[in-house]
C-alpha cells in the first residue's frame, strides 16, 4: 500500500452507527432483555475461602412458593475425562465447569454452589436463604508466599506443576521460561547491575455493566441466550460444551456490552441460566449484583516480580533477568506467560531470560485484563530503567531510545520484529512540549514505555448489497468501543461510497461465521480485514454484472468511487452502485459477499506516556496534574476512538497505580466489593489526557492498522511511579501508591 | 399489598404498582420497561441510574418507587425532545464521548442537571459535578469536553 494513498473516510471522525441508540437509552445491554413468563435466577455463593461442602439441602428452597427450579453441581454433566479447550479460548473446561458451580469444595469467597429461579427476584433471594449448606472449613492460602511455602496447604492435592519434570503436588500450576543468550555473561559485561523486587495487588477490570443474561430453553433442547459479552461465539462454545450440547442448538444473541476489558471473555451465569430455564421450562434472567461482580468475576490477581538489569556505562543494556510470580486464583491460569513475554520486549538485549510461575491461591479465578500480564511487568522494568537513567545521569527517553527495539531486533520473546514504531513513538514523546514544560513545587515527571502484541485470531464478516445501493456489513464481534464505526468506514472506503450508506450489524451465532472474541485489540485489525475481503468479493460480482451489461470481459471493468467504469473508455456512462443494486435481480440475483479468515501479520504496538504528579507531602495524596499518551496506531481509522482507547487505558492504569486494590481479611473474605471502597478514578481525579497518534503503518494490513486497545494500559503504572519518585525522591515498588504507603515511603526513604 | 403510584415520567403521565421496598430504578426498568436508565451498582456509587426527580439529580437505585407519587421523573429517554437531540447528546456523539455507552445515560442526565443550574461551568466544575458518575472506558476527557461544548451551544456561542 502506498503511503500517499488518499483516503476519503479513513482518518476522519464520523458519528458511530450505534451512537443515537446509545445517547437516547434505546441500546439494549445484557440486563435490558425481558420475555413473557420470565423467571429471575440468583446464585448462592460461598462465605468461605476454602471449605469442603459436606451437604447441600435445597428442599426448603425448592418448596418455597414461587420457586421454579433449584440447581447445584449435580445438575451439571460430569466433568470431562480429558481436558478440553473451547475453540479460540484459553480456559480449561474442567476448571471452567468447577468455577461456575463448585463441586465438593468451595475454593474462594464468592464461589457459586447453587442457583435458583423464581417468579420474582425477591423470592429468588429468599430461596437462597433457605438453602442449607454444611461446610467443613479447610486451610486456605491467600498469597504467593503462603501458596509456595514448604508444607503449606494444597488447593488441589492432585495437581502438579506443568513445565517441571517430576513435580510433586503443588500450588504452582505452571512454570514457564524463555529468553536467549547467557545472562551471566551479560551481567559480567555490565558496569551497573540493578536488582529489585516489586509487588502488585489484585485489581478488577471495573466494567460498569454487571454480567447479565437471559436464557430460553425449549423442551427439544434448542436454546436461545441473550447476553452481554466480548464474544458471543465464545459464550456459545463454553456454555454448550460445558452442558454437553451441540453448538448448533445454542443460539447466542449479542447484547450491547457495557465494558469488558478482558473480563467478559468467559462464562459465569450463562450455563446456570440455561440449566435453570431447561429445568423450569421458562425463560430465566440472571444479573450479577456489583458485589458478585467483585467477588466472583474478573479479577487480575496479585503479582511479585524480581527483575535484574545490566547496563554498560554508555547506557547499553547487556542483560535482563526476571522471575515473575502471578496469582491465577483457585485454578491457576494467570497471565504470567504474557508477563514473561512482554517484560523485556521494548528493548534489545543480547542476553535475556524470564521465568514465570502461575500460582494458585484461594481467590476468584483470574480473568484477562487489557494487555494481560504486561502492566505489572512494565512497572518492574520501566522503574528500573528510570533508576538506571538517574544513576547514569542521562535523559530517560534518550536511554530508552538507545536500547529501543526496531525492525530486525531479536525480540526477548523469540521472533525478530517486523516494521514497528517503537523509536518513532519515543521520538514523538521526546518532542512533545509536555516533556520540556516546567514543573511546580512538589511536582515530578515520569515517563514509561509499553509494549503489547495485539492479536489476530479468527474473524468472519458478511457484506450484503441492498436493492437501493446501501450496504449492510455483518460482523461477529460485539462493539465495545466504536468498532461498528471503523468497520463501516473501511467498507465505505473500499466501495467508494458515503459512510452513511453503510450499516453495521453485530450478527448472532446463527447468522455469521465463527468469530473470536472482541479482545486482543483485534477487531478493527482482523475483522476489518474480513470486511475488506467481503467487500472485495461484492465488488468482484459488481464488475461481473457491469461486464455482462456491457458485453465485455470482467477484467475490463474497474471499480472506482462507487461505480463501474469501462477501462480505457471515458465516453461510456459508468454504472453506479445504485443502478447495479437495483438491477441485480435481473442480472444474476442478489449480491453479497462473505469472508472468513485467521488474521496473520498482526502489527505489534508501542506506547509511551508522560505523567506529571503533585504530591501532598502532609497527606501522601498523589494527584496527576498533566498526562500525555503517545502511541503507534499503525493507521488510525477513526482517530477519536483511537484517542479514546489511549485516554481510557491511561486512566485505568492511573487507578491501578494510585488507588485500586482488593482488600482481603485474614479469612480470605473480600472486604471492599463495591465501588465506594474499591475506588476507580472519577472525573475529578484526573486531568485531560493529551494524545499523540503516531502512524507507522503495519505492512500486513491493507490500511496499515495495528491494534490499539491494550497498549495504553501498559505504560501508566511506571509513568506514575517514576513521577512520584521525581517528586519525592522515593522509589516505590509496591502498588497501589495510596496515601498511607506514600507517607510511609517518605518517612523511611529507600537508600536506592 | 402493592402501592399505586402516579407520576409524570419523561413528560408522560404513568401509573404503576410497586412494593414498598421497591426502588424507582427497579420500577423504571422492570415494571415500566424503560431500560434506558442503567444499573451499575445498586448502591448509589456509579451514577449509571441518574435521573431527575422533580428537577433534583438522584440515583434511581436510592429512591423508593413510592417516592415518585405525584412527582416528575426525567430520564435519559426524555432528553431528546420530540426526536431532536439535545446539544449534550449531539456533542457526545461528535466527540466520541462514549465507548461502551452503558454509563452514557447517567452522564447525560447528570450533565443536563448541571447545565440547567450553570450554563457556563468551568472544567473543574464539570469534573466535580460528574464525580458521582463512573466511566471506565473514556478516561473522562471527551465527556468533559462534550459538556463544555454543549454548554457553549446552550449559551448560543457556537454555530
Amino acid at each position: 500500500m502506498s503511503e500517499e494513498k488518499k483516503f476519503r473516510w479513513v482518518g476522519t471522525r464520523p458519528i458511530r452507527p450505534d451512537g443515537i441508540d446509545k445517547v437516547t437509552g434505546r441500546a439494549n445491554y445484557g440486563a435490558d432483555f425481558a420475555l413473557p413468563g420470565m423467571l429471575w435466577g440468583k446464585v448462592l455463593r460461598s462465605p468461605h475461602a476454602h471449605a469442603r461442602i459436606v451437604s447441600i439441602d435445597t428442599e426448603k428452597a425448592r418448596t418455597l412458593e414461587g420457586v421454579r427450579a433449584v440447581i447445584t453441581a449435580q445438575d451439571l454433566p460430569d466433568l470431562f475425562s480429558e481436558k478440553a479447550r473451547a475453540q479460540g479460548g484459553h480456559h480449561d473446561m474442567n476448571d471452567l465447569a468447577q468455577n461456575v458451580m463448585a463441586r465438593g469444595r468451595v475454593l474462594y469467597h464468592g464461589h457459586a454452589l447453587a442457583a435458583v429461579a423464581a417468579v420474582s427476584s425477591e423470592i429468588a433471594d429468599r430461596a437462597l436463604g433457605l438453602i442449607e449448606v454444611e461446610y467443613e472449613p479447610l486451610p486456605h492460602v491467600l498469597d504467593i508466599e503462603a501458596a509456595t511455602a514448604e508444607g503449606g496447604p494444597l488447593i488441589h492435592e492432585d495437581r502438579v506443576t506443568q513445565g517441571v519434570e517430576a513435580s510433586g503436588p503443588s500450588n504452582i500450576a505452571k512454570r514457564v521460561e524463555m529468553g536467549h543468550g547467557d545472562t551471566e555473561e551479560g551481567f559480567a559485561e555490565a558496569d551497573i547491575v540493578i536488582e529489585r523486587e516489586f509487588t502488585t495487588s489484585p485489581v478488577h477490570q471495573g466494567y460498569i455493566e454487571p454480567h447479565a443474561c437471559l436464557a430460553q430453553s425449549a423442551s427439544d433442547g434448542r436454546t436461545t441466550l441473550w447476553c452481554s459479552s466480548q464474544g458471543h461465539f465464545a459464550m456459545r462454545d463454553y456454555t454448550a460444551r460445558l452442558l454437553g450440547m451441540d453448538l448448533s442448538l445454542l443460539q447466542v444473541i449479542p447484547a450491547e456490552i457495557g465494558g469488558g476489558f478482558g473480563g467478559k471473555t468467559t462464562i459465569y451465569l450463562e450455563p446456570l441460566a440455561v440449566l435453570l430455564s431447561r429445568k423450569a421450562g421458562r425463560p430465566v434472567k440472571m444479573v450479577m449484583s456489583r458485589e458478585e461482580v467483585f467477588r466472583a468475576s474478573g479479577p487480575v490477581l496479585g503479582t511479585r516480580i524480581k527483575l535484574k538489569l545490566g547496563v554498560r556505562s554508555d547506557g547499553v543494556f547487556t542483560a535482563g533477568e526476571a522471575t515473575l510470580h502471578y496469582e491465577g486464583g483457585a485454578f491457576g491460569g494467570s497471565s504470567v506467560m504474557a508477563g514473561c513475554m512482554t517484560v523485556f520486549a521494548p528493548y534489545a538485549f543480547p542476553h535475556v531470560r524470564s521465568i514465570g510461575y502461575d500460582v494458585m491461591v484461594n481467590k476468584p479465578k483470574g480473568a484477562a485484563y487489557r494487555a494481560p500480564g504486561a502492566p505489572m511487568a512494565a512497572f518492574a522494568l520501566e522503574t528500573v530503567v528510570d533508576e538506571v537513567a538517574a544513576r547514569l545521569e542521562v535523559d530517560p527517553v534518550d536511554l530508552r531510545l538507545r536500547n529501543a527495539v526496531k525492525e530486525g531486533t531479536l525480540a526477548s520473546f523469540g521472533p525478530r520484529y517486523k516494521r514497528i514504531g517503537c523509536v518513532e513513538t519515543l521520538e514523538a514523546l521526546r518532542d512533545h512540549p509536555h516533556y520540556s514544560a516546567p514543573l511546580a513545587a512538589n511536582q515530578g515527571r515520569g515517563v514509561a514505555l509499553g509494549f503489547w502484541f495485539n492479536a489476530g485470531l479468527q474473524s468472519s464478516a458478511g457484506v450484503n448489497l441492498n436493492p437501493d445501493g446501501t450496504v449492510t456489513v455483518l460482523s461477529g464481534n460485539p462493539d465495545i468501543g466504536g468498532s461498528r464505526a471503523s468497520l463501516a468506514m473501511m467498507a465505505a472506503e473500499e466501495f467508494g461510497i458515503h459512510y452513511d450508506r453503510v450499516e453495521v450489524v453485530v450478527a448472532d451465532t446463527h447468522s455469521i461465521g465463527y468469530t473470536d472474541v472482541t479482545g486482543g485489540s483485534r477487531v478493527t485489525f482482523a475483522t476489518g480485514m474480513a470486511v475488506i475481503d467481503a467487500a472485495a468479493e461484492v465488488m468482484r460480482q459488481l464488475r461481473e454484472r457491469a461486464a455482462a451489461v456491457w458485453e465485455v470481459d470482467a477484467e475490463k471493468v474497474l471499480w472506482v468511487d462507487g461505480e463501474a467504469r469501462l477501462e480505457g473508455d471515458d465516453e461510456r456512462e459508468p454504472l453506479s452502485l445504485e443502478k447495479l443494486a437495483r438491477d441485480a435481480g435481473r442480472t444474476g440475483g442478489p449480491i453479497s459477499g462473505r469472508a472468513a479468515l485467521t488474521a496473520r501479520g498482526v502489527g505489534m504496538g508501542f506506547g509511551a506516556h508522560i505523567c506529571d504528579v503533585e504530591v501532598d507531602k502532609e497527606t501522601g495524596r498523589v494527584e496527576v496534574v498533566r498526562y500525555t499518551a503517545v502511541q503507534d496506531a499503525g493507521r488510525a481509522i477513526h482517530p477519536s476512538y483511537v484517542e479514546g482507547q489511549m485516554q481510557g487505558g491511561a486512566v485505568q492504569g492511573i487507578g491501578w497505580a494510585l488507588n485500586e486494590e482488593y482488600v482481603f481479611d485474614a479469612d480470605g473474605k473480600l472486604e471492599n466489593p463495591g465501588f465506594l471502597d474499591y475506588r476507580i478514578p472519577v472525573a475529578s481525579d484526573v486531568p485531560m489526557i493529551d494524545t499523540v497518534i503516531v502512524e507507522v503503518p503495519n505492512p500486513n494490513h491493507p490500511y496499515g492498522v495495528r491494534g490499539v486497545g491494550e497498549v495504553p494500559i501498559v505504560p501508566p503504572i511506571p509513568a506514575v511511579v517514576n513521577a512520584v519518585h521525581a517528586a519525592t525522591g522515593v522509589r516505590y515498588r509496591d502498588l497501589p501508591l495510596s496515601p498511607p504507603r506514600v507517607l510511609k515511603g517518605m518517612a523511611t526513604p529507600d537508600a536506592a | 399489598m402493592k402501592r399505586h403510584v402516579s407520576a409524570i415520567i419523561d413528560d408522560e403521565p404513568l401509573e404503576f404498582l410497586c412494593d414498598d421496598g421497591q426502588t424507582l430504578l427497579d420500577v423504571l426498568r422492570d415494571v415500566l420497561h424503560k431500560t434506558g436508565t442503567k444499573e451499575g451498582c445498586g448502591t448509589g456509587d456509579c451514577g449509571a441510574c441518574s435521573v431527575q426527580l422533580n428537577g433534583r439529580l438522584v440515583c434511581a437505585c436510592l429512591v423508593l418507587a413510592a417516592e415518585a407519587e405525584g412527582a416528575r421523573v426525567d430520564t435519559v429517554e426524555g432528553i431528546a425532545a420530540e426526536g431532536e437531540l439535545h446539544p449534550l447528546q449531539r456533542r457526545f456523539l461528535e466527540q466520541a464521548a462514549l465507548q461502551c455507552g452503558v454509563c452514557t445515560p447517567g452522564f447525560l442526565v447528570a450533565a443536563k442537571a448541571l447545565l440547567e443550574r450553570n450554563n457556563d461551568p468551568s472544567e473543574e466544575e464539570v469534573r466535580y459535578w460528574l464525580a458521582g458518575n463512573l466511566c471506565r472506558c473514556t478516561g473522562y476527557d471527551k465527556i468533559v469536553r462534550s459538556v463544555l461544548d454543549a454548554a457553549a451551544d446552550l449559551r448560543g456561542e457556537t454555530a
